[in-house]
């Protein structure tokens, strides 16, 4: 039974080390948020942040050009989301997107060679919706992304796909008479816990009257009962979320509350604020524009579930406070903070029409559809 | 010269095989052993065995293991009988007590039924092995301090996961049988109910709890600082003090100016470790029955301050700014 001296030290440093190899060097810093003695504070480890400042540098802006001139919706074929640019600042604006987006492939990736016009690829009508969706979040969302916007780049960061998205999650394969309760699982949504594991699909996506009757509020907000019958189970579904929250952006709940008292406004940050309108941006993004795809999406660029790769806190978050640390990228690409539809034509042909058109066009035919006439992208957000 | 201690040192507390004190009528009960084993040599006394099983253990064994199976396999379902998933997940995996819709009700097996039928068992088995704790002191001519604190600890339990939930009216308000889950439970639990910190019995439990391991680390390093003088024969310290037993009260004199007694420190460390599941149990059994937020009735009742809002723009709930 006895070991010899060095076959216990080397156990014991070995196993010392796993148990520490999870953990951060300390010590970390932190930066005071609200009064003092509350612990309301980001907590940062200056070891970890070189890291997060170069993950989240933004590119260097396209050369900048004349706004006047003809709109590339009047000049080119099929523009149907950004027909009032200028030539110039259309083709700026497509070889920013090709950098963000498809750095390798290039043009190719969402245009044909037969002609720019075409629909054929899929990934040229996303590139629609999502350019919608990015405008809709400029112009309408300014209560979350006020101050610094959001582009393309915010979540594609150069990649096709951006590397944080969702799909409704199927849940462990289980026995078929067990009800798993959705959660008690490990769960990568809710940092790793063994709340429920997809509080993302019930939160993050349908429309209001549905998410009005979710359980959001659940603590008393009395101090004695008065009938507020919310369970610990439902506590649990918010409390999920609120892990991705933490996790998406790499800070603690004292982030947006004073832990104290979670439910109370008046003692929390204003960061909570920007949080519950992010919550409704991000559910009208999924609604309203990632579902549009989900007739013609290509089941490669689906969930187990179906449903189209969707955003969450993380898409644009990327485990930053602020996407790229709140440095302001739209200043450069103005047109993504505005609405950019032609005014339509008087001759424009009705919508079916233009669609069925629009079809064709992807099939063969070189497009005759009147430019900006097609609101196709805008219709659901506007 | 020899001293008797072991955990750490050198000495085996081993002797040859002693059965115990003969109890009578019930004396077919005690079986099994006894064996002699070194390692258990070295946290305590060498010899396993034989053990006081009787009706009451034989029964508090048979529905723990009911219990164990029944959460057991509960959670191995719950992972589609894959047994490395099994392994990997079992943290995570959990039994859940029914959803609220249930109630009191008896809700399907498979929807919290699992969860009712692995509770009567444990809680069975817990009874009968406190009946088992009653009984043996009694055959062995002890009174019944262990018995007792057992069941402190046993009101806790009950409270969490039979009182409450009745009081409440639903089996959903009690604690999942799992590792994580049951935290993670904790967790949500003082959040519904707006932070248990302010609960008083919730500070009287911690209180004790704290109190429980200071006085256990000081009277255990008080009585192996006398050994050296026969400190650890604590109880003829307590009748006919001697030079450790002065020692160890002088020190404690001159260290903080009051001491407990021999026999008095055995009273608090007790009383120390049942109050805190006494006084958690009636933490646990005022939430949600008669405080809603302990926050607010913290606030109501003075304990909770109010810090300056640091920020110049107050913050206002963006719902009730919609409303107005």
């Amino acid at each position: 039974m006895k070991l010899p001296q060095f076959i216990r030290a080397t156990v014991v440093v070995i196993a010392g080390s796993l148990l520490l190899a999870g953990c951060e060097m300390p010590p970390p810093e932190t930066v005071q948020l609200g009064n003092r003695g509350l612990g309301q504070e980001l907590v940062v480890n200056p070891k970890t942040l070189a890291a997060t400042v170069a993950a989240n540098q933004v590119p260097t802006p396209q050369p900048a050009v004349p706004s006047v001139g003809p709109k590339a919706g009047d000049i080119y074929q099929n523009v149907q989301v950004l027909g009032d640019l200028s030539v110039g600042e259309f083709t700026r604006l497509m070889a920013a997107m090709t950098e963000w987006i498809s750095p390798e492939e290039g043009c190719n990736y969402c245009h044909v060679a037969e002609g720019f016009q075409y629909d054929t690829k899929y990934t040229k009508r996303v590139a629609r919706v999502m350019t919608a969706m990015t405008q809709q979040a400029n112009v309408e969302w300014g209560a979350h992304v006020g101050g610094a916007g959001v582009t393309c780049y915010t979540c594609h960061r150069g990649k096709n796909i951006p590397e944080y998205v969702w799909a409704t999650d199927p849940g462990q394969p289980h026995a078929a008479g067990v009800m798993t309760a959705g959660q008690n699982i490990a769960s990568v949504t809710a940092a790793y816990s063994s709340l429920p594991n997809d509080p993302l699909t019930p939160y993050l996506e349908g429309d209001e009257e549905e998410a009005a009757t979710l359980p959001w509020r659940v603590a008393g907000q009395t101090a004695l009962p008065n009938g507020n019958r919310s369970s610990v189970k439902q506590t649990e579904y918010i409390y999920s979320l609120m892990m991705h929250f933490s996790d998406s952006l790499g800070v603690n709940c004292t982030h947006c509350h004073n832990t104290r008292a979670f439910y109370d406004w008046e003692q929390s940050s204003p960061a909570r604020v920007r949080a519950w309108h992010g919550i409704r941006m991000v559910r009208e993004m999924n609604t309203k524009y990632v579902n549009q795809t989900t007739d013609w999406l290509p089941d490669h660029r689906k969930g187990p579930m179906g449903d189209p790769l969707k955003v969450n806190c993380a898409t644009c978050h990327q485990g930053a406070y602020k996407p790229m640390l709140g440095a302001n990228m739209v200043k450069d690409y103005p047109n993504l903070a505005r609405t950019t539809l032609l005014e339509p034509k008087e001759e424009t042909a009705p919508a079916a029409e233009v669609e069925a058109a629009a079809e064709e066009m992807a099939e063969e035919m070189p497009a005759q559809a009147n430019a900006g006439s097609n609101d196709q992208g805008m219709t659901a957000g506007s | 010269m020899i001293e008797y201690q072991n955990i750490f040192t050198q000495v085996q507390a081993d002797a040859p095989d002693y059965p115990g004190v003969p109890i009578g009528k019930d004396e077919e009960h005690r079986m099994g052993g006894p064996i002699h084993s070194w390692i258990a040599g070295k946290l305590g006394d060498a010899q396993i065995g034989p053990i006081y099983l009787g009706p009451s253990g034989f029964l508090a064994f048979l529905c723990g293991f009911i219990a164990f199976e029944i959460i057991g396999l509960n959670m191995w379902a719950s992972v589609n009988w894959d047994p490395i998933e099994f392994i990997r997940q079992l943290p995570w995996l959990a039994l859940e007590p029914p959803p609220p819709e249930y109630g009191l009700g008896i809700p399907p097996l498979n929807d919290g039924g699992w969860w009712l039928m692995a509770g009567f068992f444990l809680t069975a088995s817990i009874l009968l092995w406190w009946w088992r704790t009653f009984t043996i002191s009694r055959n062995l001519g002890m009174s019944n301090y262990l018995a007792w604190a057992f069941a402190a600890a046993i009101w806790l339990y009950l409270v969490l996961g039979f009182i409450r939930p009745i009081l409440m009216g639903s089996w959903s308000e009690a604690v999942p049988f799992g590792i994580f889950p049951h935290l993670d439970w904790t967790a949500a639990f003082s959040m519904r109910y707006g932070n248990l910190f302010y609960n008083p019995f919730h500070m009287l439990s911690i209180a004790f709890l704290y109190g429980s391991a200071i006085l256990f680390a000081m009277h255990g390093a008080t009585i192996l600082a006398v050994s050296r003088y026969g400190g650890d024969r604590e109880i003829d310290q307590v009748t006919d003090i001697g030079t450790a037993g002065e020692r160890s009260m002088l020190y404690w004199r001159w260290c903080m100016g009051f001491n407990a007694s021999m026999e008095s420190i055995h009273r608090w460390a007790w009383w120390f470790a049942v109050l805190t599941v006494i006084t958690g149990g009636i933490g646990i059994l005022l939430t949600g029955t008669v405080v809603e937020n302990w926050y607010l009735w913290g606030v109501k009742h003075g304990i909770a301050p109010a810090y300056p809002v640091i920020d110049a723009v107050p913050v206002v709930d963006p719902m009730m700014e919609a409303n107005q």
